[in-house]
């Protein structure tokens, strides 16, 4: 009786998780536009969030952009984001982002590491998919993959016992654990995916990664329609190399830094970090990004590739549930870098963000 | 695969002589000290050749014995050589030739961990600027022995501070001792390691790397080239010498079926025959064992032939 009870209050609190991170919060224009909060940022991101821009309205996208502005204010002495932007995320649930510099020297927190904290931004989805006509050596890459965002290596627990001797403490709760992997299976869920991976170390950080591979499993239990399966973190890396297709059909979670590693190494294999979307996915907002640098030696020079951002924003409007719009830039975008007539330099092309936006604008016809 | 080296140990007339120990199914219950004096014999001979053990994911009590060894051991310098080969299998990349040194008894191996209350674990990563001297001058001697240029340091300081970040300036520190050899020092963060390992693998020479990292990296490398079949590797430490394939896996899903390839162990004791000096030995069979390689007609299943073990250790021995 006991077990049934706490089943039930598993299911409902699972069901209250995701009631915050879809869409029915928010502001909406007086027209009945949903309002986004757009973060240019820094370095080239003002040129590939007007490219973003350009398209949705070219789409004609049901939303309205709230520009913010996040360059860090001095607040009590240390560097934060500014009230306003925190505000604006914080009413509209959901944003796009582009590159932010994070200033370098001691007592700076990263402004991603703000916002991810802010925000309790807990699940980083990374999809990574081959893009036609750009070449790498790797074919048919599909993956998708869901790192836990909020603790493991990340704790930030550290600290020296005496002097040469560092413990760095990787934190693993149940409750982190439960609800990224929650997501995983909900997400394997929407996005018509049979299989769920869990990725670990549990054969030598036993308590750690074993405590996150049993509570997945157990999540596992509330989703008879997936397939659950785990593997070691060594085993991925070469299976994933040796034939990405293995992952095709699968979700992939995991802790955070093996998530970090592993969507770098996805990124590698279908061309670089200019090419993949990113989504981060919290009980208090939504936040859709751009994973690239600033790249300040082309910023302002109209030579920016807006691919990445351009992706992140189809994630959003899936996550919207305006998959037409998602659906038909999505398209236009991977026709145009297929054609090839007006990649950017990054792609081995000689078109400037603004050709490139043009005929992106062109192929939603 | 053991009985494949021990063959064409014979047939070369190697003057080396095998204490062998089977750990493969070790159950301290019912194995008794065979463990003990598998431990005794390598702390006897200060040399040894070892296949992968597996690690059962459990999280009652099983040490890793791997782990266990290296620590017991202290043979704390692990390296595998991930290197193209002539030969026909598909590989992903070309003018790979990367030694990956990893440190191998500390870090994210640590052991410790504990849960303060239930459903909270916390699991120490530990970084001693001791160890981390001691890895680093491995990796900038093997780069000078060795006639390598440059020896890239793998963190993750950016966010483990203190951590990574001991980590980081030790290697610092030690590089300025080889600067006026001429080998190079570059640092590059973990998750960018991946992606330009699976890019553009030429850049990297000697990598050096915690303990963690190593295990990544490797695997990653060790895909590019053909697999974990073809990676020899080796702990070092300061009295003893295990070799053994670099790339660790257990391959649990073919284990029995005779279709393992033999190359990474044969590798792994060339270069345990190059230590004990016997480079003639060592010559010889590294002459005939790439002969097959490149020929490519008699190849087991990974590196895309259809041959047995046993084929492919006799055609081995043919080309001596």
């Amino acid at each position: 009786m006991f077990r049934l009870r706490n089943n039930v209050s598993r299911v409902v609190s699972a069901r209250r998780t995701f009631a915050n991170t879809t869409n029915d919060q928010g502001t909406f224009a007086p027209n009945g536009y949903r309002v986004v909060s757009m973060i240019p940022g820094d370095g080239i991101g003002p040129e590939i969030s007007r490219s973003v821009k350009q398209i949705f309205e070219a789409d004609k996208v049901p939303i309205v952009w709230e520009d913010v502005n996040v360059t860090p204010v001095l607040k009590n002495g240390k560097t934060a984001i500014p009230d306003e932007a925190l505000h604006s995320i914080n009413r509209n649930k959901i944003a796009l982002k582009g590159p932010l510099e994070t200033p370098i020297g001691k007592g700076h927190v990263s402004l991603n590491l703000t916002l991810r904290r802010t925000f309790d931004l807990f699940a980083n989805v990374r999809p990574c998919k081959s893009i036609v006509g750009y070449k790498t050596p790797f074919d048919n890459v599909d993956t998708v993959l869901i790192r836990e965002n909020t603790e493991g290596e990340y704790s930030g627990i550290e600290h020296t016992v005496v002097d040469g001797v560092v413990q760095s403490i990787k934190l693993i709760t149940e409750e982190a654990s439960r609800r990224v992997s929650e997501y995983a299976f909900e997400y394997a869920r929407s996005i018509g995916r049979k299989n769920v991976t869990i990725v670990h170390k549990a054969n030598i950080q036993k308590q750690a990664d074993g405590l996150f591979l049993a509570t997945a499993l157990d999540v596992a239990k509330n989703y008879p329609d997936i397939k659950v399966q785990d593997a070691l973190l060594d085993r991925v890396c070469l299976q994933i190399v040796q034939d990405p297709t293995d992952f095709s059909d699968t979700v992939m979670v995991m802790p955070n830094l093996y998530g970090d590693i592993l969507s770098d190494l996805g990124a590698g294999l279908i061309g670089g970090l200019g090419l993949t979307p990113s989504g981060n996915i919290g009980r208090k907002a939504s936040i859709f990004e751009s994973v690239h640098g600033t790249a300040p030696d082309i910023a302002g020079k109209d030579l920016a590739n807006p691919t990445a951002l351009l992706l992140s924003s189809v994630m959003m409007l899936r996550h919207m549930k305006l998959d037409a719009h998602a659906e038909r830039i999505q398209k236009a975008v991977l026709k145009t870098i297929a054609e090839g007539q007006f990649r950017t330099g990054d792609l081995g092309g000689k078109a400037t963000n603004t050709q490139f936006t043009q005929a992106v604008i062109k192929n939603l016809h | 695969m053991a009985g494949a080296v021990q063959s064409v140990f014979k047939a070369a007339h190697v003057p080396v002589e095998f204490e062998t120990f089977d750990l493969s199914s070790y159950n301290p219950a019912t194995d008794g000290n065979k463990l003990k004096q598998a431990m005794d014999s390598i702390k006897r001979n200060k040399i040894a050749l070892k296949g992968i053990l597996h690690t059962p994911v459990s999280r009652l009590g099983h040490i890793s014995l791997n782990v266990g060894m290296r620590k017991d051991l202290d043979i704390y310098a692990s390296l595998s050589l991930i290197r193209n080969m002539d030969g026909k299998w598909a590989t992903r990349q070309q003018n790979v030739d990367i030694a990956m040194i990893r440190e191998n008894t500390e870090g994210e191996y640590s052991g410790l961990e504990h849960a303060p209350v239930a459903g909270v674990v916390e699991s120490l990563k530990v970084v001693t600027r001791e160890k981390t001297e001691r890895i680093a001058r491995f990796a900038f001697d093997f780069a000078l022995k060795n006639g390598r240029k440059k020896v890239t340091c793998i963190h993750k300081a950016n966010i483990m501070k203190l951590g990574d970040g001991l980590f980081l300036k030790t290697c610092r520190e030690i590089a300025k001792e080889y600067e006026s050899s001429g080998i190079k020092f570059e640092d590059m963060i973990v998750d960018n390691a991946s992606m330009q390992l699976v890019s553009r693998p030429s850049q990297f020479d000697v990598i050096v790397c915690g303990n963690l990292y190593g295990n990544i990296l490797s695997n990653i490398g060790a895909a590019l080239i053909g697999g974990p079949g073809i990676v020899p590797g080796a702990n070092i430490g300061r009295n003893y010498a295990v070799f053994e394939p670099g790339c660790r896996h257990v391959g649990a899903s073919i284990k029995g079926s005779n279709t393992a390839n033999p190359t990474a162990l044969l590798l792994s004791s060339i270069h345990m025959l190059r230590s004990l000096e016997l480079d003639d030995h060592a010559d010889r069979i590294s002459k005939a064992l790439h002969k097959v390689l490149a020929e490519g007609k008699v190849l087991t299943p990974d590196l895309d032939g259809k041959a047995t073990t046993t084929d492919f250790t006799k055609e081995i021995i043919a080309n001596l």
